[in-house]
């Protein structure tokens, strides 16, 4: 069940630093939003505020909604865990737990969960294995160390990772910065398909990528959201002179 | 390569400090082989008269020159693993305090404070337990056990103070620093993002700390345990102090006994002939049983590195035949 996410007016300090200015967005359900802006704009932070991951960490503090359909997740009485299983993350560096194997690692959420055992769990980590097209590759070596893979591939076993206990909203915080062109191509895919079915938030610092991949696209500079449109129209006619300025290499 | 000429007509440190740091690196082996041949040396007359009965006969007369060490390896070998299992939780409860749970403004004063505990010389945990451990042990706990648990032949009294239990708690005392230390520095080696994996999928803090950090981190844990176990057999002063120096097999946790270590440092300095020599060999065994732990201290670090340190490294088993095509 894929449901929209709304951020009204939000605002982000780590200590008295203000990081995040009053942002309002939308994504919608079944659609890739891409976060783009220049390095330290905001754009991650941002991303992490959806699944309340600064919560991890003293001296942060936020102002402002964010509702996943109709429920506020900032509310204090959020339960975070909950939350936390109903927002996937995939992070910029592929981080497969270097202690697992490969079907451990996708099955973790799930036997975190207490979501599935026996062999509901083996066919559950390989439709996911699938799912993010990497079964093929991965078939005879299910028991070897899930870190022992390339780096493309340790990231499509994030998403495994993320996908087994199906979440509704998948935060994607560069997930292809330090994979080559070929491997940043099956992810771009795998992104593709996955907003058949979820709510998909991409930062990237890859404008080619936010054009090819997204829907809708919006730009943040320090710490503010300067605008954001649909990307066939945002990347033509840029209604700031600051995107345009950003989108054509003149700044950032 | 012949057309580069280098400017500079001096520069012998590049051939003199390899030179250097291999003589240094080299020297620290012959050290050891040399400790090891003296110890071996004095050691021999007590080896070929009593060959491996030495290893498990209690009797140990210099009047009639017959020596065993059956009771000073028992009771290190006690000492130490009751050390072990008491410092061992807690100090790597403490580091996980340390590591993950304290807030910031007591993480480094208790961090300080630990590793002052290190930094005691053991004499001085020496004194401490004559002064305050035994008197405390003989009416306290030692009383408590004795009178409850009396009828076991492990607590069976009387409880004067100084005892195996003792020994135990002093080193217990003594391997805690190094134990919480060690472990702490390795559960902050835990790369943050794995932490942060965790959390992600919806763990809480007690999921992410015994499905993420203590497995990634254990091999440095196991290290630090058996570090410790080495400082606790070869610990020789502190023990010596409260121990009680008798020597009998030890089956009362409440009885005083020995260590090798304290052996040596109670008859040293008047053993002479084969009195000296079975000293000796008993540091020999020493010797040999610290070299074992550290030997098998590696192999575990060696053996769970081989992962641990591929893991980071992306496309290690390319060659081996993952259909990868990245």
């Amino acid at each position: 069940m894929a449901l929209d996410v709304t951020i009204e007016n939000l605002s982000f300090w780590f200590g008295r630093q203000q990081v995040l200015k009053n942002v309002s967005l939308r994504a919608c359900q079944k659609e890739v939003t891409a976060l783009i802006g220049p390095s330290g704009c905001g754009k991650t932070t941002l991303l992490r505020c959806i699944n309340r991951l600064h919560d991890l960490y003293a001296g942060a503090s936020v102002a402002g909604k964010i509702l996943i359909g109709e429920e506020n997740i900032l509310d204090a009485g959020t339960n975070r865990v909950e939350l936390r299983r109903r927002v996937g993350m995939i992070f910029q560096k592929p981080n497969p737990f270097p202690h697992l194997s490969v079907f451990e690692n996708v099955a973790s959420g799930l036997r975190l969960h207490g979501l599935a055992y026996g062999r509901s769990l083996r066919e559950r980590v390989e439709a996911c294995l699938r799912k993010a097209a990497l079964w093929d590759e991965v078939k005879d070596f299910l028991d070897r160390p899930g870190a022992l893979l390339s780096g493309g591939q340790q990231q499509r076993l994030c998403i495994a990772r993320a996908l087994a206990i199906e979440p509704e909203v998948f935060l994607m915080d560069e997930p292809c910065a330090s994979l080559d062109p070929v491997s940043t191509m099956h992810i771009e895919e795998l992104i593709k398909e996955l907003q058949e079915e979820y709510t998909v938030i991409i930062v990237t610092h890859n404008m080619q990528q936010a054009a090819r991949i997204s829907r809708q696209t919006a730009f943040v500079l320090h710490g503010e959201l300067v605008e954001a449109g649909p990307t066939a129209e945002l990347f033509v006619h840029a209604r700031d002179s600051r995107t345009e300025a950003y989108l054509t290499g003149k700044m950032g | 390569m012949e057309q580069i000429k280098i400017a500079s007509p001096k520069r012998n440190g590049e051939g003199i400090f390899p030179f250097l740091t291999a003589a240094a690196a080299v020297s620290m082996l012959l050290l050891v082989g040399a400790i090891f041949l003296v110890v071996l040396w004095g050691a021999w007359p007590a080896l070929r008269a009593f060959g491996p009965a030495f290893l498990f006969s209690a009797v140990w007369n210099p009047v009639i020159d017959v020596y065993g060490a059956a009771p000073a390896i028992l009771g290190t070998v006690i000492t130490s693993l009751l050390a072990l299992a008491l410092a061992g939780p807690l100090g790597v409860g403490t580091a996980i305090f340390l590591s993950e749970l304290a807030p910031h403004w007591l993480k480094k004063p208790v961090s300080f404070l630990v590793e002052l505990l290190a930094a005691v010389p053991s004499v001085v945990y020496g004194v401490w337990g004559i002064f305050v451990l035994v008197p405390w042990m003989r009416t306290g706990p030692g009383l408590f056990l004795e009178s409850r648990l009396g009828f076991l032949p492990f607590f069976q009294g009387p409880s004067i103070g100084v005892s195996v239990l003792t020994a135990g708690l002093v080193l217990t005392i003594m391997i805690l620093p190094t134990i919480a230390a060690i472990s702490r520095e390795v559960m902050r080696a835990v790369p943050q993002d794995l932490r942060e994996g965790l959390f992600a999928l919806g763990a809480t803090r007690w999921e992410m700390i015994t499905r993420v950090v203590l497995p990634v981190s254990r091999t440095g844990i196991t290290g630090a345990l058996l570090l410790a176990l080495g400082r606790a057999i070869g610990e020789a002063m502190a023990v010596t102090m409260v121990i009680g120096n008798a020597n009998v097999i030890p089956v009362s946790l409440l009885a005083p006994a020995q260590t090798a270590a304290s052996q040596v440092v109670n008859e040293f300095p008047e053993a002479f002939g084969l009195h000296l020599s079975s000293l000796l060999l008993l540091g020999l065994l020493l010797f040999m049983i610290t070299l074992l732990i550290n030997l098998v201290a590696v192999w575990l670090v060696y053996r769970t590195d081989q992962w641990s340190s591929g893991a980071r490294q992306p496309g290690k088993l390319k060659g081996k035949g993952v259909a990868g095509h990245a």
